[in-house]
């Protein structure tokens, strides 16, 4: 790094520190939801366990948090996939198929769909890099087919689950935390060490940044990018398990339902660039808190589970815009006008 | 580029359209007659009209996921607008297209004024139209009318037992149309240009974001209109109508030969896609041994394949 850009990093203002945006969503909804109700907030010990909204916002979160970490990767390096939804689908369905159906243990069952999931992954990653084809229409084909896989592996049923293990891994706690919790916990640790302690973090930022460059700088950018793609599908069966577990069925039409917007959404406001490089792993975890912390104040407001989506929609569009060049300059240009006549 | 006629990828699809609809009359008896041909238009008007603007937008290199819930708002808008409102048809009809198109402008609008990327855009679009159809109505309102009921009544016999009705024949003008715009317009010609080669577009003086706002406008008119026809064919508005036909519509124009890369393709291969997934649908419903799933597969497998065979072709030219 030279020494101009050393200036120019010390000198980044708390503006353009890409966490401000999730906070400050964050910040507005807590405010707004002292004003409304501050019993939004209180938390409460029953049968050993945490309950409250703040709990649920975390338990609920924490299949969105595993799906944004996966697509925090993938958005990296300079992609972004659209099956993450039929992918859940297809874990939910498989693990559910092969615990309650076919009699096989969980601890067989969940290693299996959690290789089906990364295989699937894989086959996006094998388009995007030996097909060539843009990742939006290589990971659509998936979205596609998904449900269709998925209604096939439970014979178009919707798989009740009660096998005990299994339902742990939606309904379990340990020390009062939901298990949910625990797993995004050790899946973001695991990641987060891997990527700023070794190499992988920089590399994936290369690959992302320019393409074309990481290459001839010697880094198997193909590579990478398979492996990216099937830690995404893995992620995103093992959020299709939790969510199967959760409400005690899989249904292959409902599980991961638009999950994949959630995903790119909880990316996109937690700083990472859809241009590739530039990732922050915590960004994508506030940003998906903030999305379930905004579902859960709407819910609470009253607001129809069916409507909610609007709000969603103005807010992704305002954090794209925050993120806009062009729209800064307008505002500061309004801010300047304003300050000058006053 | 100018791809030649051997490896045009029209011709692909007219091969597999083709053959898909011999080995379906072959081994389905009544498959083979006018009345399934007349009934493959009338079931896909609405995918047809769709898909007839993602073409227009995937040419200009752009993309819409938005069309699918703009077309639930528009079912229900229009049921709401006749049903409870008391509003004449041609009136509601009217508002719909005027709210699609606006929509539709506002969304090309941030991108273009904003430099966003599209997918992001439409998908902001999509999340806020599936919302404000709830907002409108949470449930299904049937629309009793006796317009409607006239509307629903125009058919044209083309055969023995064979009709075209309302719903064909305004997705059969409206690709007319399309055809017209795409050829013989200036805006036409822009779409292609801009799709082509931005920068270049830019240089020639081309008014490069007014077409790109045009594109998602008109598509925004597809999306309101595919509604309009939903409602003559279902009888009723619901705000989950349409979802997922987004997807259904992009690949019906990868389908028909239009690349996805932008500045190649047409009308006419769109009409060729959106029938060939006609096709697939009908044999599934003539077959009972395949299972509904079947088509979401059979589907992606198909795009799989010509999204394949036209990178092979792109790079045969490189």
């Amino acid at each position: 790094m030279s020494k101009a850009m050393e200036a120019t990093v010390s000198k980044k203002s708390l503006r353009d520190n890409p966490l401000v945006w999730p906070l400050a969503g964050l910040a507005l909804v807590v405010a707004f939801n002292l004003v409304t109700g501050p019993e939004f907030f209180s938390v409460s010990v029953r049968d050993g366990h945490l309950y409250g909204n703040l709990v649920d916002i975390f338990s609920q979160g924490a299949r969105v948090m595993l799906l944004a970490l996966g697509m925090t990767l993938v958005i990296a390096t300079g992609g972004v996939d659209l099956s993450v939804g039929a992918v859940m689908a297809i874990g939910g369905a498989l693990c559910a198929t092969l615990v309650t159906q076919l009699g096989y243990g969980l601890y067989l069952a969940l290693p299996l769909t959690l290789l089906m999931a990364g295989a699937l992954g894989f086959f996006n990653g094998a388009m995007v890099v030996a097909g060539r084809i843009q990742p939006i229409i290589a990971t659509l084909i998936l979205m596609v087919a998904g449900r269709g896989v998925a209604l096939l592996i439970t014979d178009s049923d919707v798989v009740k689950i009660q096998d005990p293990a299994f339902l742990y891994l939606g309904k379990g706690y340990i020390l009062g935390v939901p298990f949910s919790l625990w797993l995004v916990a050790a899946v973001f640790t695991v990641m987060a060490l891997l990527i700023r302690k070794t190499a992988l973090g920089l590399l994936i930022e290369a690959v992302g940044d320019n393409e074309h460059a990481s290459r001839f700088s010697g880094i198997e950018a193909g590579r990478l990018k398979l492996i990216v793609y099937a830690v995404c599908g893995a992620l995103a069966g093992m959020a299709g398990v939790l969510d199967a577990a959760s409400v005690s069925a899989a249904d292959p039409m409902r599980v991961g339902e638009l999950k994949e917007l959630d995903a790119i959404f909880a990316v996109v406001i937690g700083g990472t660039a859809l241009t590739g490089g530039r990732f922050l792993l915590f960004g994508s975890i506030l940003g998906a808190i903030l999305l379930q912390a905004l579902t859960l104040t709407l819910y609470n407001a009253g607001v129809p589970a069916a409507v909610a989506p609007v709000p969603k929609a103005i807010v992704i569009v305002g954090v794209c815009l925050l993120q806009s060049d062009r729209f800064r300059k307008q505002i500061s240009n309004i801010i300047k006008i304003g300050g000058k006549a006053s | 580029m100018k791809i030649s006629l051997r490896s045009n990828p029209l011709y692909a699809t007219i091969g597999v359209l083709a053959s898909l609809f011999a080995v379906a009359s072959f081994s389905y008896e009544g498959f083979f007659s006018l009345r399934v041909i007349a009934n493959l238009f009338t079931d896909s008007s609405f995918l047809g009209v769709t898909a007839l603007g993602m073409t227009v937008v995937i040419l200009s290199k752009g993309i819409d996921l938005s069309v699918g819930s703009v077309i639930g708002f528009t079912t229900i808008l229009v049921a709401y607008l006749v049903q409870d409102a008391g509003v004449s048809v041609p009136v509601a009809w009217g508002i719909a297209l005027v709210v699609g198109v606006l929509f539709g402008a506002a969304m090309g609008a941030l991108i273009v004024v904003y430099d966003l990327p599209s997918f992001l855009v439409t998908l902001g679009g999509l999340f806020f139209a599936k919302g404000m159809g709830f907002v409108i109505s949470s449930s299904s309102i049937g629309i009793q009318n006796e317009f409607y009921d006239a509307v629903v009544g125009i058919q044209i016999q083309v055969g023995p037992g064979a009709y075209l009705g309302a719903g064909a024949l305004a997705f059969i003008l409206f690709f007319v149309f399309c055809l017209y715009l795409l050829k013989w317009t200036r805006f036409g010609r822009y779409v292609y240009a801009v799709g082509g080669n931005e920068d270049s577009a830019r240089l020639m003086g081309l008014p490069v974001d007014r077409v790109k706002i045009g594109v998602y406008a008109f598509n925004g008119f597809c999306s309101a209109f595919a509604g309009i026809l939903t409602t003559l064919y279902m009888g009723s508005g619901n705000p989950l109508t349409g979802v997922g036909m987004e997807l259904d519509a992009i690949a019906a124009v990868v389908i028909g030969g239009t690349l996805l890369t932008g500045g190649i393709g047409g009308a006419t291969g769109t009409l060729l896609g959106v029938l060939t997934f006609a096709v697939i649908q009908t044999i599934l419903n003539f077959d009972g041994r395949f299972k509904p799933a079947f088509l979401r597969i059979a589907i992606a497998a198909l795009l799989l394949g010509f999204i394949l065979t036209q990178r092979a072709l792109a790079r045969g030219k490189e």
